[in-house]
């Protein structure tokens, strides 16, 4: 009987997280279009944001086609289809593992942060301080990160896709001696535009929800500084577990419309 | 502070003000004014409501009920940029100070000027306006540090500063000298009477602290269970023989 009400107050609970979530989405977008455009801060976070994570997304994505092909190898070279690397190493990275790696290193990094900023600037009475001296901190702190993660979050897939397929043409460049221009060909010939435009698009909605959620968070933290670490930490898993539901959305949408 | 009630201009009118979070009634049907260059103390308990009421003034916390006239105009009737335009004639000195952490001491002081382009027209440069609100609190040389380079009295003096940036005619002081030395606590009490004299404002002051009530205060509130208790002037107050009045006193 306990464990029932308690199922019942959780389910309760999500149900109230979600109506807040959405009531905060609603907000974004009616503040989104209004003045003043924050544009300082807008490039100010794009910096932060995109900058600041290149190196992180740039690592991963390196490690990841170098693993990638080293571990493909040889099950494709028992059957005699070395020569297909390029392509499947370049499909599965630019459809699924680029933009799903780059936004769980995103959610991680950029997605704690704001939650964990925006959450101490709530505890020590910044946002009050901000509202007071007559700034929409709504404006000025959530709609530019909101906007920033939705720009830089593609730029940063497209640059980790381009790092993880170098990756991968170093390794048969040694394995293979298969040149630059070579690996580059193969890689271009297979993909297609269902392969490029659908995991862009996506990419999009990662980033906005890697932003939204931390925000969310951050805005809404509770007092102290237990709060602001329950939020930079729910706002890593809340944000992780959408992107896996956007991921799942998009992909069925993809197969609706390209039949992948 | 009769005559001054007599002969100087109501500026804030609070009646009959309640508010509670849950079923923890915080306020219940406080009442107040505050007179032009006058400086009022608000004292309580932890948990009183002090905060509360001053985050209603200033339309951070909406009422449960209640009126609040600040200038003549009913907060609860005020559209946001209205609000707005209200707030650069109040500041708001918080407690844990509130400086912008990612921000140096002058954009801390520049950002209320950017939206208030109204009041000030537009700003050229604003190095001097900053150069003097840093001056009036004695930290002219802070302008290029960073918030984490100063001591927690510095802090509260940049925060000070910040609030005087936009010439405000009522400064809410929301526990000035809580968390600092005593004196660091003397230092920031003085300068909150030079202030006072340099700028001409109203204040409302929240504190615990019983010296900084006795050295500012023209008349005093004691907020006890979300309604004013007792007021008077300190004197009043300190040889009430009510044990709850003392009890604030020993």
């Amino acid at each position: 009987m306990q464990s029932s009400s308690k199922i019942v107050e959780a389910f309760k609970t999500f149900l109230i997280e979600i109506g807040e979530l959405s009531y905060f989405t609603s907000r974004f977008f009616k503040e989104v279009f209004k003045r003043p455009l924050e544009f300082k801060e807008f490039l100010r976070q794009c910096y932060n944001m995109g900058n600041r994570s290149l190196v992180l997304v740039g690592v991963t994505g390196f490690i990841i086609g170098l693993v990638f092909t080293l571990q493909s190898r040889p099950t494709l070279q028992q059957f005699g289809a070395v020569s297909w690397i390029p392509a499947m190493v370049s499909v599965s990275i630019i459809r699924e593992i680029g933009p799903i790696i780059t936004a769980l290193i995103c959610a991680g990094r950029i997605g704690s942060g704001i939650g964990a900023e925006l959450g101490s600037m709530r505890v020590t009475e910044q946002i009050d301080a901000m509202e007071v001296s007559g700034t929409n901190p709504f404006k000025y702190l959530v709609v530019t990160r909101i906007l920033a993660t939705t720009l830089m979050l593609p730029i940063l897939v497209f640059f980790g896709d381009a790092i993880a397929i170098f990756g991968s043409y170093l390794v048969e460049n040694v394995k293979g001696n298969v040149s630059f221009l070579l690996y580059c060909n193969q890689v271009f010939n297979h993909l297609e535009f269902s392969d490029v435009v659908p995991s862009t698009i996506k990419t999009f909605f990662f980033g906005f929800a890697i932003g939204l959620v931390g925000c969310f968070k951050g805005y809404n933290c509770k007092k102290g500084t237990a709060g602001v670490g329950l939020a930079a930490n729910s706002a890593v898993v809340f944000s992780s577990m959408l992107l896996f539901v956007i991921d799942f959305v998009a992909v069925f949408i993809s197969n609706i419309f390209y039949g992948i | 502070m009769d005559a001054a009630k007599h002969h100087t201009k109501q500026i804030i009118e609070i009646k009959n003000l309640s508010k509670k979070y849950g079923s923890n009634k915080v306020l219940n049907g406080f009442h107040m004014e505050l007179y032009e260059g006058e400086n009022l103390v608000i004292m309580g308990k932890s948990g009183s409501g002090k905060s509360v009421m001053i985050k209603c003034l200033i339309g951070l916390e909406q009422p449960d009920s209640g009126t609040i006239i600040v200038m003549d105009k009913n907060i609860s009737e005020l559209e946001h940029a209205e609000l707005d335009e209200l707030r650069t004639e109040i500041g708001f000195l918080f407690q844990g100070s509130a400086l912008y952490d990612s921000m140096s001491v002058r954009e801390n002081l520049e950002f209320p000027l950017r939206r208030h382009t109204k009041k000030f027209g537009v700003i050229e440069d604003t190095t001097p306006m900053v150069l003097d609100a840093l001056e009036s609190v004695g930290l002219g040389e802070t302008m290029d540090l960073m918030p984490n380079e100063l001591s927690g009295g510095m802090k509260r003096r940049i925060a000070l500063a910040r609030t005087l940036i936009l010439k405000p005619k009522i400064i809410l002081y929301d526990e000035p000298t809580t968390g600092l030395d005593p004196i660091t606590s003397k230092e920031i009490i003085l300068l909150m009477m030079s202030v006072q004299k340099k700028y001409n404002t109203s204040s409302i002051i929240i504190t615990h602290d019983v010296d900084c009530a006795r050295v500012i205060s023209n008349r005093m509130i004691l907020l006890i269970d979300g309604i004013n208790y007792i007021e008077g002037t300190f004197e009043q107050l300190a040889t009430s023989k009510d044990p709850k009045v003392q009890a604030f006193f020993k």
